[in-house]
């Protein structure tokens, strides 16, 4: 295997799970809802994805159970938010707390066991291209599933009436209202897309990343995630290219450590975060002249009847 | 945004939680506080096994608590204080960055008497204690370089501080001293835990065609990959052979439970005293894993070395150490450096490729 395709499956791993995540809090945002539980919700998908797939045996069985595990922290987010209209930065932090907390506790029985990781697809004669075989079709389900939602998302979002019904509730909650749709129906239904995709990619972490769960695994990834949301200008195109670039720099500045190139590890270990940003907020100066958040980000709407 | 993303990190520092209740009035109540959670598998898990070892010695006349997942910094002065509140009279604050937060508590409280790992300062009522590891990393050495095939090392750094660096020093001179060829690719990952970043570093290395991974990092994710890959490796802190039945050599295991039951006796009896440990493998301070995935000449080469460090035979920096530029260090303790040089080491020895972050 040539260097550049052993860097570049590295980089694929490394993004998925902030794609994934990044992916569900986009679609959260875009309907109006602040969720900054992300990482509370990625690691009780970590912890509750490891204990499916170590007691059945299956690594779908345990991304499943990382879904619903998400899809459930976030349900505790919607009840809070939307059902009884508290500040949705204090309940987002206040998840992030009970999620590290949670998964501890889920978690304990299972620190110290082992899972075979999520196996690498083959497809005969297409894996086996020269180069780009490994790559575009070697990799694990999820690579190839993360894509795919992001395009998905893309689609829902400016392609289909539902997408733009979302759109409108976090633009304006009111006017949305005004015109009969179910402002919070279809907000939590968009939180709970949100769990499902940040379980999702905290199950990943255990179940092709690192095989074995440990307290505090996700290690910070859900507060990038959630940076990357908003450098990303709420824009899933754009989200793509940051993901994978913030992927990218992480894996090139390790490469380049063990090359042995002289530049100080600090400045290395800061510059994905720095890459990511500055590419992005170029991205969004160029095309649109500033940032584009929903209007209607993070307020509470209490519909008057 | 920034400023919600802010105030969201500030609020999880404070997200330190309590556990394990004293009732007992009259047992003498010793407290502990964790970096990590106890579940980690490394450095905190290994502190645990000493309080659990210390509680299984001492149990009748202790009561002992633990404040895990408490951030290094000021923040900490709070959880160390809280223990004393709680009257907690031997507190064990068990990481470097607790350094300044309990030497502020331990003047505050003339009457308790504090513990810290790691550390350099201390006071009346407070003493360091520390495991002399740059031993275990010199067996490692040797190991490797006549493990490896290719003649390359591949080592996963935390942060650039003296004990990581004098460790990285010590597995040279114990690599050199089998092949004085032998080269070592050096990655700082800039924390000291992250499964995925160590995971991303191992593959790094192995990558570049180093064939032995080593870590000063605390998850198993490195070993883990090794395993994959078909490659071999060091654990780090504790046993983490379960991770790579195929990989681990073998593994620096720290076992505080003898220095805790020691220093919870000399309490008990009023003899307590400030003072500076600084324990090695003749102390029992830390212990090797046994020597795994090894031919038989190897594991005896690592043996013999092992006898010769504790009987005080040999010392991995006995002199005369040659720094990275070529110049001779100063041997400031007799036939071999001084504790404070290899307490304070800030240079690479001969032979590292590597540039010393921030040099």
């Amino acid at each position: 295997m040539l260097l550049v395709e052993a860097i570049i499956l590295s980089v694929l791993a490394a993004s998925t799970p902030l794609l994934l995540a990044a992916t569900g809090e986009l679609v959260t945002e875009r309907a109006g809802v602040l969720n900054l539980g992300v990482e509370g919700m990625m690691i009780v998908g970590a912890a509750c994805g490891f204990a499916g797939a170590w007691v059945s045996g299956s690594i779908i069985v345990g991304a499943l159970c990382g879904i619903v595990a998400g899809m459930l922290t976030s349900l505790i987010f919607a009840f809070m938010t939307l059902g009884l209209a508290v500040n949705q930065v204090a309940t987002g932090l206040a998840l992030t707390i009970l999620g590290i907390g949670l998964s501890g506790l889920i978690g304990a029985r299972f620190v110290g066991e082992r899972i075979t990781t999520a196996p690498k697809l083959s497809i005969p004669g297409l894996t086996d291209i020269p180069l780009v075989g490994r790559i575009l079709f070697g990799e694990d389900a999820f690579v190839y599933l993360s894509l795919a939602l992001i395009i998905g998302v893309w689609w829902f979002l400016y392609r289909t009436r539902a997408g733009l019904v979302l759109r409108a509730c976090g633009d304006n909650h009111v006017s949305a209202h005004a015109l009969g749709y179910p402002v919070l129906r279809i907000r939590m239904l968009a939180v709970l897309f949100g769990g499902a995709c940040a379980g999702l990619a905290g199950a990943y972490l255990p179940l092709a990343y690192t095989p074995f769960f440990i307290p505090g695994m996700t290690a910070g990834r859900g507060w990038i995630a959630l940076a990357l949301v908003v450098f990303a200008s709420w824009r899933p195109g754009r989200l793509v290219i940051g993901a994978y670039l913030f992927g990218a720099v992480t894996i090139l500045q390790l490469h380049a450590q063990g090359a042995g190139v002289g530049i100080p590890s600090q400045f290395m270990s800061a510059l994905p975060y720095l890459a990511t940003v500055i590419v992005l907020v170029l991205l969004s100066r160029a095309r649109t002249g500033g940032s584009t958040a929903p209007a209607a980000l993070g307020t509470v709407f209490v519909p008057d009847r | 945004m920034m400023k919600r993303l802010l105030g969201a990190a500030a609020a999880l520092v404070l997200a330190g939680s309590i556990a394990g209740v004293a009732h007992a009035a009259d047992k003498l109540k010793v407290g502990f506080i964790y970096l990590g959670p106890i579940g980690d598998l490394g450095w905190t898990y290994q502190h645990e096994l000493g309080r659990q070892a210390l509680v299984k010695e001492l149990g009748d006349k202790i009561e002992t608590t633990y404040l895990e997942n408490v951030p290094e910094g000021p923040d900490s002065e709070r959880a160390i204080e809280q223990l004393v509140r709680a009257g907690n009279k031997l507190i064990f604050t068990t990481s470097f960055g607790y350094m300044d937060p309990t030497l502020k508590v331990a003047k505050k409280y003339p009457n308790v008497h504090f513990e810290h790992a790691t550390g350099y300062k201390r006071d009346k009522n407070m003493s360091t204690y520390s495991g002399r590891w740059y031993q275990g990393r010199y067996i490692q050495g040797q190991i490797a370089a006549k493990m490896s095939k290719a003649g390359v090392l591949g080592y996963i750094g935390s942060f650039p501080i003296p004990e990581v660096v004098s460790g990285i020093n010590a597995t040279m001179l114990g690599a050199q001293s089998i092949n004085p060829n032998i080269k070592v690719k050096i990655i700082w990952v800039n924390t000291w835990f992250d499964p995925g970043k160590e995971a991303d570093a191992a593959k790094a290395l192995l990558d570049q065609g180093a064939d032995i991974i080593m870590q000063h990092t605390d998850s198993p994710a490195a070993m883990q990959v090794a395993a994959e890959r078909g490659k071999l490796a060091f654990g780090q802190d504790s046993e983490m052979i379960k991770f790579g039945p195929k990989a681990q050599l073998t593994s620096i295991l720290d076992t505080w439970g003898p220095y805790y039951i020691a220093r919870v006796k000399a309490e008990l009896d009023g003899t307590w005293k400030s003072e500076d440990t600084w324990g090695g493998l003749d102390s029992k301070m830390f212990e090797m894993a046994p020597y795994t995935n090894m031919p038989d000449d190897v594991k005896k080469m690592a043996e013999e070395t092992q006898a010769a460090i504790t009987s005080g035979k040999l010392h991995p920096f006995k002199c005369p150490i040659v720094a990275q530029d070529g110049k001779e260090v100063e041997c400031k303790g007799g036939d071999h450096l001084a504790d404070g040089q290899i307490l304070g080491m800030n240079f690479y020895v001969k032979g590292v490729d590597d540039k010393l972050p921030g040099k």
